[in-house]
Protein backbone atom coordinates (compact mmCIF):
# COMPACT_ATOMS: atom_id res chain seq x y z
CA UNK A 1 0.00 0.00 0.00
CA UNK A 2 1.36 3.22 -0.55
CA UNK A 3 1.39 6.16 2.13
CA UNK A 4 2.20 9.70 1.75
CA UNK A 5 5.52 10.54 3.34
CA UNK A 6 4.03 13.44 5.45
CA UNK A 7 1.19 11.16 6.90
CA UNK A 8 3.89 9.08 8.08
CA UNK A 9 5.87 11.92 9.86
CA UNK A 10 2.74 13.36 11.15
CA UNK A 11 1.97 10.55 12.51
CA UNK A 12 5.87 9.72 13.45
CA UNK A 13 5.46 12.96 15.13
CA UNK A 14 2.58 12.22 17.69
CA UNK A 15 3.81 11.49 21.57
CA UNK A 16 1.21 8.34 21.38
CA UNK A 17 3.41 6.55 18.35
CA UNK A 18 6.80 8.77 19.04
CA UNK A 19 8.96 6.06 20.11
CA UNK A 20 7.57 2.90 17.78
CA UNK A 21 9.37 1.30 15.22
CA UNK A 22 9.20 2.80 11.45
CA UNK A 23 7.00 -0.68 10.17
CA UNK A 24 4.49 0.14 12.69
CA UNK A 25 4.21 4.09 11.89
CA UNK A 26 3.67 3.40 8.30
CA UNK A 27 1.45 0.64 9.29
CA UNK A 28 -0.91 3.17 11.48
CA UNK A 29 -0.02 5.80 8.32
CA UNK A 30 -1.74 3.83 6.40
CA UNK A 31 -5.27 3.88 8.04
CA UNK A 32 -4.79 8.24 8.73
CA UNK A 33 -5.91 11.12 7.35
CA UNK A 34 -5.68 14.61 8.40
CA UNK A 35 -8.95 16.40 8.67
CA UNK A 36 -10.32 19.91 9.96
CA UNK A 37 -13.58 20.28 11.97
CA UNK A 38 -15.00 23.76 11.85
CA UNK A 39 -16.25 25.37 15.01
CA UNK A 40 -19.21 23.13 16.18
CA UNK A 41 -18.74 20.21 13.53
CA UNK A 42 -19.76 16.82 15.13
CA UNK A 43 -16.24 14.77 14.97
CA UNK A 44 -18.72 11.96 16.24
CA UNK A 45 -22.50 11.06 17.65
CA UNK A 46 -23.28 9.30 20.54
CA UNK A 47 -24.69 5.83 19.32
CA UNK A 48 -22.95 6.01 16.06
CA UNK A 49 -20.60 3.65 14.92
CA UNK A 50 -17.35 4.56 15.84
CA UNK A 51 -15.98 4.61 12.62
CA UNK A 52 -12.83 6.39 13.56
CA UNK A 53 -11.03 7.75 16.47
CA UNK A 54 -8.66 11.01 16.23
CA UNK A 55 -5.57 12.54 17.43
CA UNK A 56 -5.86 16.01 18.53
CA UNK A 57 -3.16 18.47 16.41
CA UNK A 58 -4.69 21.71 17.58
CA UNK A 59 -7.56 23.09 18.75
CA UNK A 60 -10.02 21.57 21.31
CA UNK A 61 -13.22 18.90 21.26
CA UNK A 62 -15.69 18.90 24.07
CA UNK A 63 -17.24 15.48 24.84
CA UNK A 64 -20.85 15.69 25.49
CA UNK A 65 -23.58 13.55 27.26
CA UNK A 66 -26.99 13.91 25.82
CA UNK A 67 -29.57 14.02 28.66
CA UNK A 68 -33.58 14.67 26.72
CA UNK A 69 -34.72 17.97 28.03
CA UNK A 70 -31.58 19.22 28.70
CA UNK A 71 -28.66 21.25 27.34
CA UNK A 72 -25.73 18.93 26.12
CA UNK A 73 -23.28 18.31 29.44
CA UNK A 74 -19.74 18.42 28.65
CA UNK A 75 -18.09 15.94 30.74
CA UNK A 76 -14.40 17.14 29.95
CA UNK A 77 -12.77 18.73 26.93
CA UNK A 78 -10.02 17.41 25.50
CA UNK A 79 -7.05 19.55 23.53
CA UNK A 80 -3.41 19.30 21.72
CA UNK A 81 -2.45 15.94 21.55
CA UNK A 82 -4.78 14.24 23.31
CA UNK A 83 -6.92 11.07 21.95
CA UNK A 84 -10.36 11.43 21.10
CA UNK A 85 -12.14 7.81 21.44
CA UNK A 86 -11.43 4.33 21.74
CA UNK A 87 -15.12 3.00 21.88
CA UNK A 88 -12.99 1.74 18.52
CA UNK A 89 -11.65 -0.72 20.22
CA UNK A 90 -14.72 -2.51 22.58
CA UNK A 91 -17.12 -4.24 20.61
CA UNK A 92 -19.73 -3.31 19.56
CA UNK A 93 -18.05 -0.15 18.63
CA UNK A 94 -20.56 2.34 19.07
CA UNK A 95 -19.57 6.30 20.58
CA UNK A 96 -20.32 6.60 24.15
CA UNK A 97 -20.10 10.23 23.99
CA UNK A 98 -20.72 13.34 21.10
CA UNK A 99 -17.60 14.53 20.43
CA UNK A 100 -17.83 18.09 18.95
CA UNK A 101 -15.07 20.81 18.06
CA UNK A 102 -14.58 23.97 20.16
CA UNK A 103 -13.39 26.37 17.50
CA UNK A 104 -11.60 25.20 14.59
CA UNK A 105 -9.79 21.56 15.07
CA UNK A 106 -7.16 20.04 13.37
CA UNK A 107 -6.78 15.93 13.43
CA UNK A 108 -4.70 12.97 12.59
CA UNK A 109 -8.06 10.95 11.59
CA UNK A 110 -7.79 7.23 12.27
CA UNK A 111 -9.93 4.56 10.32
CA UNK A 112 -10.83 1.95 12.75
CA UNK A 113 -11.89 -0.67 10.76
CA UNK A 114 -8.53 -0.31 8.53
CA UNK A 115 -6.71 0.10 11.84
CA UNK A 116 -8.61 -3.40 13.68
CA UNK A 117 -8.07 -5.35 10.74
CA UNK A 118 -4.38 -4.73 10.67
CA UNK A 119 -4.30 -5.69 14.44
CA UNK A 120 -6.11 -8.64 13.94
CA UNK A 121 -2.96 -10.07 11.55
CA UNK A 122 -0.26 -8.74 13.69
CA UNK A 123 -0.84 -9.51 17.10
CA UNK A 124 2.57 -7.29 17.85
CA UNK A 125 0.21 -4.19 17.23
CA UNK A 126 -2.38 -4.86 18.34
CA UNK A 127 -0.46 -5.57 21.52
CA UNK A 128 0.90 -2.16 21.23
CA UNK A 129 -2.09 -0.69 20.63
CA UNK A 130 -3.63 -2.08 23.79
CA UNK A 131 -0.23 -0.62 25.61
CA UNK A 132 -0.97 2.41 24.62
CA UNK A 133 -4.48 2.66 25.27
CA UNK A 134 -5.08 1.67 28.47
CA UNK A 135 -3.20 4.44 30.10
CA UNK A 136 -5.40 6.71 28.39
CA UNK A 137 -8.31 4.99 29.44
CA UNK A 138 -6.92 4.74 33.11
CA UNK A 139 -6.02 8.54 32.71
CA UNK A 140 -9.67 9.75 31.51
CA UNK A 141 -11.12 7.06 34.69
CA UNK A 142 -9.26 8.60 37.28
CA UNK A 143 -10.10 12.11 36.11
CA UNK A 144 -13.64 11.33 36.15
CA UNK A 145 -13.28 10.04 39.29
CA UNK A 146 -11.65 13.25 40.78
CA UNK A 147 -14.30 15.41 39.08
CA UNK A 148 -16.93 13.37 40.54
CA UNK A 149 -15.61 14.00 43.77
CA UNK A 150 -16.25 17.49 44.07
CA UNK A 151 -12.94 18.54 45.63
CA UNK A 152 -13.71 22.15 45.26
CA UNK A 153 -16.75 22.45 47.52
CA UNK A 154 -16.51 23.25 51.42
CA UNK A 155 -16.46 20.29 53.69
CA UNK A 156 -19.05 22.04 55.15
CA UNK A 157 -21.39 21.86 52.08
CA UNK A 158 -21.36 18.43 52.52
CA UNK A 159 -21.31 18.09 56.55
CA UNK A 160 -25.04 19.01 56.71
CA UNK A 161 -25.98 16.60 54.60
CA UNK A 162 -28.89 13.81 56.34
CA UNK A 163 -28.08 10.54 56.60
CA UNK A 164 -29.49 8.45 54.93
CA UNK A 165 -33.32 7.25 55.59
CA UNK A 166 -33.51 10.57 57.59
CA UNK A 167 -35.31 13.54 56.12
CA UNK A 168 -34.23 16.91 56.87
CA UNK A 169 -35.68 19.00 60.07
CA UNK A 170 -36.63 22.61 60.58
CA UNK A 171 -34.01 21.70 63.56
CA UNK A 172 -30.63 21.98 64.44
CA UNK A 173 -28.33 21.75 61.35
CA UNK B 1 2.85 42.94 63.65
CA UNK B 2 2.47 44.53 67.56
CA UNK B 3 5.29 43.70 70.32
CA UNK B 4 2.60 41.04 71.26
CA UNK B 5 1.57 38.75 68.48
CA UNK B 6 -1.76 37.82 70.55
CA UNK B 7 -2.73 41.57 70.57
CA UNK B 8 -4.81 42.50 67.56
CA UNK B 9 -4.24 45.58 65.28
CA UNK B 10 -7.50 48.02 64.98
CA UNK B 11 -7.93 48.36 60.98
CA UNK B 12 -10.79 49.50 59.54
CA UNK B 13 -12.77 48.15 56.87
CA UNK B 14 -12.28 50.32 53.23
CA UNK B 15 -14.00 48.57 50.32
CA UNK B 16 -16.11 45.58 50.02
CA UNK B 17 -16.14 43.85 47.04
CA UNK B 18 -18.63 40.58 46.30
CA UNK B 19 -16.30 38.26 44.32
CA UNK B 20 -18.63 34.61 44.44
CA UNK B 21 -21.67 33.80 46.03
CA UNK B 22 -20.91 33.73 49.55
CA UNK B 23 -17.44 35.40 48.82
CA UNK B 24 -15.99 38.57 49.80
CA UNK B 25 -12.95 40.45 48.99
CA UNK B 26 -12.35 43.24 52.22
CA UNK B 27 -9.87 46.08 51.86
CA UNK B 28 -8.46 47.07 55.03
CA UNK B 29 -6.40 49.98 56.55
CA UNK B 30 -4.79 50.33 59.66
CA UNK B 31 -6.18 52.95 61.93
CA UNK B 32 -2.89 54.00 62.99
CA UNK B 33 -2.02 54.64 59.32
CA UNK B 34 0.88 53.11 57.83
CA UNK B 35 1.53 50.36 55.93
CA UNK B 36 0.59 46.64 56.83
CA UNK B 37 4.24 44.50 55.05
CA UNK B 38 3.57 40.72 54.23
CA UNK B 39 5.07 38.17 52.02
CA UNK B 40 3.05 36.19 49.79
CA UNK B 41 1.15 33.24 50.96
CA UNK B 42 1.26 34.56 54.82
CA UNK B 43 -1.96 34.83 56.44
CA UNK B 44 -3.53 36.74 59.41
CA UNK B 45 -5.75 36.26 61.85
CA UNK B 46 -9.29 38.66 61.38
CA UNK B 47 -11.38 39.35 64.53
CA UNK B 48 -14.35 40.14 64.63
CA UNK B 49 -14.97 41.68 67.98
CA UNK B 50 -17.84 40.01 69.54
CA UNK B 51 -17.98 37.07 67.06
CA UNK B 52 -14.44 35.60 67.42
CA UNK B 53 -10.85 35.32 65.48
CA UNK B 54 -10.37 33.18 61.71
CA UNK B 55 -7.27 32.71 60.16
CA UNK B 56 -7.19 34.06 56.54
CA UNK B 57 -4.78 34.31 53.54
CA UNK B 58 -3.58 38.02 52.18
CA UNK B 59 -5.15 37.65 49.07
CA UNK B 60 -3.54 41.48 47.71
CA UNK B 61 -0.70 42.88 46.45
CA UNK B 62 2.05 42.84 48.80
CA UNK B 63 3.36 46.36 47.09
CA UNK B 64 0.44 48.02 47.45
CA UNK B 65 -0.23 49.93 51.31
CA UNK B 66 -3.88 48.82 51.97
CA UNK B 67 -4.44 44.72 52.91
CA UNK B 68 -6.73 42.35 51.24
CA UNK B 69 -8.39 39.23 52.13
CA UNK B 70 -10.78 36.92 50.60
CA UNK B 71 -12.94 35.46 52.56
CA UNK B 72 -15.94 32.53 52.18
CA UNK B 73 -18.75 32.58 54.98
CA UNK B 74 -18.95 29.16 56.12
CA UNK B 75 -19.33 29.80 59.80
CA UNK B 76 -20.32 32.01 62.00
CA UNK B 77 -16.89 34.32 62.53
CA UNK B 78 -16.42 34.45 58.43
CA UNK B 79 -20.24 34.80 58.10
CA UNK B 80 -20.10 38.34 60.27
CA UNK B 81 -16.94 38.90 58.73
CA UNK B 82 -18.18 38.94 54.92
CA UNK B 83 -20.97 41.33 56.39
CA UNK B 84 -19.04 44.29 57.32
CA UNK B 85 -19.23 47.46 55.51
CA UNK B 86 -17.21 50.35 55.01
CA UNK B 87 -15.92 52.05 57.95
CA UNK B 88 -16.71 48.88 60.30
CA UNK B 89 -13.71 47.77 62.36
CA UNK B 90 -11.61 44.41 62.50
CA UNK B 91 -8.63 43.43 64.40
CA UNK B 92 -5.74 42.18 62.80
CA UNK B 93 -2.96 39.89 64.20
CA UNK B 94 -0.39 38.69 61.96
CA UNK B 95 1.28 38.31 59.58
CA UNK B 96 2.24 34.90 60.11
CA UNK B 97 3.91 31.67 58.91
CA UNK B 98 6.63 30.60 55.91
CA UNK B 99 5.69 32.44 52.17
CA UNK B 100 5.94 30.85 49.43
CA UNK B 101 9.25 30.49 48.03
CA UNK B 102 9.76 33.61 45.43
CA UNK B 103 13.44 34.48 45.78
CA UNK B 104 13.67 30.25 45.05
CA UNK B 105 11.58 30.57 41.74
CA UNK B 106 13.42 33.38 40.77
CA UNK B 107 15.60 32.49 37.28
CA UNK B 108 13.19 29.43 36.66
CA UNK B 109 9.86 28.97 35.39
CA UNK B 110 6.99 29.05 37.52
CA UNK B 111 3.83 26.46 37.98
CA UNK B 112 0.72 27.66 40.02
CA UNK B 113 -1.65 25.61 40.14
CA UNK B 114 -4.86 26.59 42.41
CA UNK B 115 -8.13 25.21 43.07
CA UNK B 116 -11.39 26.63 44.32
CA UNK B 117 -10.46 29.28 46.70
CA UNK B 118 -6.73 28.43 46.92
CA UNK B 119 -6.82 30.96 44.28
CA UNK B 120 -6.59 33.87 46.77
CA UNK B 121 -3.63 32.62 48.90
CA UNK B 122 -1.58 32.78 45.16
CA UNK B 123 -2.93 36.15 43.77
CA UNK B 124 0.02 37.71 46.19
CA UNK B 125 2.38 35.55 44.08
CA UNK B 126 0.70 36.63 40.94
CA UNK B 127 1.96 40.60 41.96
CA UNK B 128 4.98 39.90 42.98
CA UNK B 129 5.97 37.62 39.90
CA UNK B 130 4.60 40.49 37.61
CA UNK B 131 6.02 43.62 39.79
CA UNK B 132 9.28 41.39 38.72
CA UNK B 133 8.44 40.18 35.43
CA UNK B 134 12.14 40.22 33.91
CA UNK B 135 13.26 38.19 37.35
CA UNK B 136 11.42 34.83 36.16
CA UNK B 137 10.74 31.99 33.29
CA UNK B 138 7.84 31.03 31.99
CA UNK B 139 4.67 31.85 34.10
CA UNK B 140 1.74 29.25 34.25
CA UNK B 141 -1.43 29.18 36.49
CA UNK B 142 -3.65 26.11 36.40
CA UNK B 143 -6.60 27.49 38.35
CA UNK B 144 -9.67 24.82 38.43
CA UNK B 145 -12.92 25.76 39.59
CA UNK B 146 -16.38 23.87 40.23
CA UNK B 147 -18.34 25.75 37.60
CA UNK B 148 -18.05 28.88 35.72
CA UNK B 149 -19.88 30.48 38.17
CA UNK B 150 -17.13 29.58 40.88
CA UNK B 151 -13.92 31.05 39.16
CA UNK B 152 -12.18 33.91 41.72
CA UNK B 153 -11.07 36.65 40.22
CA UNK B 154 -11.83 35.54 36.38
CA UNK B 155 -11.73 38.76 34.99
CA UNK B 156 -8.75 39.54 36.61
CA UNK B 157 -6.81 36.66 35.48
CA UNK B 158 -8.39 36.99 31.73
CA UNK B 159 -6.69 39.87 31.75
CA UNK B 160 -3.66 39.17 33.59
CA UNK B 161 -3.45 36.11 30.82
CA UNK B 162 -3.77 38.60 27.73
CA UNK B 163 -1.67 41.05 28.56
CA UNK B 164 0.84 40.49 31.85
CA UNK B 165 2.63 37.71 30.37
CA UNK B 166 1.01 34.92 32.26
CA UNK B 167 -0.14 31.94 30.86
CA UNK B 168 -3.99 31.49 32.77
CA UNK B 169 -5.27 28.27 31.96
CA UNK B 170 -8.71 27.68 33.37
CA UNK B 171 -10.74 24.18 33.92
CA UNK B 172 -14.16 24.01 35.52
CA UNK B 173 -15.90 20.69 36.50
CA UNK B 174 -19.19 21.39 35.32
CA UNK B 175 -19.67 24.08 32.27
CA UNK B 176 -22.75 26.11 31.47
CA UNK B 177 -24.10 26.03 27.90
CA UNK B 178 -22.28 29.26 27.58
CA UNK B 179 -18.75 28.11 28.92
CA UNK B 180 -16.17 27.28 25.74
CA UNK B 181 -13.23 26.82 28.03
CA UNK B 182 -11.48 23.89 29.07
CA UNK B 183 -13.78 21.20 31.45
CA UNK B 184 -12.27 18.44 33.74
CA UNK B 185 -9.76 18.30 36.42
CA UNK B 186 -6.72 20.99 36.84
CA UNK B 187 -4.92 18.26 36.20
CA UNK B 188 -5.49 17.47 32.76
CA UNK B 189 -4.06 21.00 31.92
CA UNK B 190 -0.68 20.68 33.11
CA UNK B 191 2.12 19.61 30.12
CA UNK B 192 5.70 19.33 29.54
CA UNK B 193 5.36 21.78 26.78
CA UNK B 194 4.56 24.74 29.67
CA UNK B 195 7.66 24.84 31.62
CA UNK B 196 10.97 22.99 31.49
CA UNK B 197 10.36 20.24 34.44
CA UNK B 198 13.98 20.74 35.26
CA UNK B 199 13.95 23.99 36.14
CA UNK B 200 10.74 24.39 37.81
CA UNK B 201 9.04 25.73 40.69
CA UNK B 202 5.83 24.70 41.55
CA UNK B 203 3.32 26.05 44.14
CA UNK B 204 0.04 24.07 44.85
CA UNK B 205 -2.98 25.90 46.77
CA UNK B 206 -6.69 24.19 47.12
CA UNK B 207 -8.04 21.25 48.28
CA UNK B 208 -5.73 18.63 49.48
CA UNK B 209 -6.79 16.16 47.55
CA UNK B 210 -6.45 18.39 44.72
CA UNK B 211 -2.76 19.55 45.70
CA UNK B 212 -1.64 15.66 45.58
CA UNK B 213 -3.05 15.17 42.35
CA UNK B 214 -1.57 18.06 41.27
CA UNK B 215 2.07 17.32 43.01
CA UNK B 216 1.52 13.09 41.45
CA UNK B 217 1.31 14.76 37.84
CA UNK B 218 3.88 17.20 38.17
CA UNK B 219 5.77 14.13 39.37
CA UNK B 220 4.90 12.55 36.30
CA UNK B 221 5.71 15.15 34.62
CA UNK B 222 9.22 15.72 35.54
CA UNK B 223 9.39 18.00 38.78
CA UNK B 224 10.80 16.69 41.62
CA UNK B 225 9.51 16.62 45.35
CA UNK B 226 11.88 19.16 46.45
CA UNK B 227 10.61 21.89 43.83
CA UNK B 228 6.84 21.48 44.77
CA UNK B 229 5.47 23.99 47.62
CA UNK B 230 1.87 23.86 48.58
CA UNK B 231 -0.11 25.44 51.06
CA UNK B 232 -1.96 23.33 54.26
CA UNK B 233 -4.91 24.31 55.98
CA UNK B 234 -5.54 23.19 59.61
CA UNK B 235 -7.47 24.69 62.24
CA UNK B 236 -5.09 27.88 63.27
CA UNK B 237 -5.65 29.91 66.26
CA UNK B 238 -2.88 31.23 68.29
CA UNK B 239 -0.92 32.16 64.80
CA UNK B 240 2.19 31.30 66.32
CA UNK B 241 2.54 27.74 67.43
CA UNK B 242 1.67 27.57 71.07
CA UNK B 243 -1.92 25.95 70.89
CA UNK B 244 -1.19 23.11 69.20
CA UNK B 245 -4.54 23.10 66.88
CA UNK B 246 -3.01 23.11 63.92
CA UNK B 247 -0.31 20.76 64.80
CA UNK B 248 0.43 17.99 61.97
CA UNK B 249 2.98 15.60 62.81
CA UNK B 250 5.87 17.09 64.34
CA UNK B 251 5.08 20.68 62.69
CA UNK B 252 2.54 23.56 63.32
CA UNK B 253 1.06 24.87 60.77
CA UNK B 254 0.70 28.13 61.68
CA UNK B 255 4.23 28.61 62.35
CA UNK B 256 6.05 26.55 60.34
CA UNK B 257 3.97 26.27 57.17
CA UNK B 258 1.16 27.02 56.06
CA UNK B 259 3.91 27.10 52.93
CA UNK B 260 5.68 23.60 53.05
CA UNK B 261 7.81 21.87 50.38
CA UNK B 262 5.84 19.04 49.25
CA UNK B 263 8.82 16.19 50.28
CA UNK B 264 8.39 18.03 53.94
CA UNK B 265 4.52 16.97 54.40
CA UNK B 266 4.63 14.03 51.77
CA UNK B 267 4.69 11.38 54.35
CA UNK B 268 2.33 13.11 56.73
CA UNK B 269 -0.22 13.89 54.09
CA UNK B 270 -0.79 10.08 53.60
CA UNK B 271 -1.08 9.51 57.42
CA UNK B 272 -5.21 9.05 57.68
CA UNK B 273 -6.40 11.17 60.71
CA UNK B 274 -3.47 13.70 60.49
Amino acid sequence: MTVDRLMIEAVAAHPLFRDLPAAEQRAIAECTGETVFEDGAMLMRQGDQAEHFYLILYGMVALELHVPGRAPLVVETLGKDEVVGWSWLVPPYDAQFDARAVGMVRVLAIDAACLREKMARDHTLGFVFYQRFLPVIADRLHAARVQLMDIYSHPADYAEAPSAGKKRGKGKR
Amino acid sequence: MTADPMIPMPFRVVRQRHELRNVVTLTLEPEAGGRFSFQPGQFNMLYHFGMGEVPISVSGDPAKRRLRHTIRSVGAVTHALTRLRKGDGVGVRGPFGAPWPLAEAEGRDVVLAAGGLGMAPLRPVLYAVMARRERYGRVTLYYGARSPADILYRKQLERWGKRRGIDVRITVDKATPAWRGHVGVVTRLMSREHFAAGNTIAMLCGPEVMMRFSAQTLNRLGVSDGRIYLSMERNMQCGIGLCGHCQLGPTFICRDGPVYRLDEVLPLMKVRGL
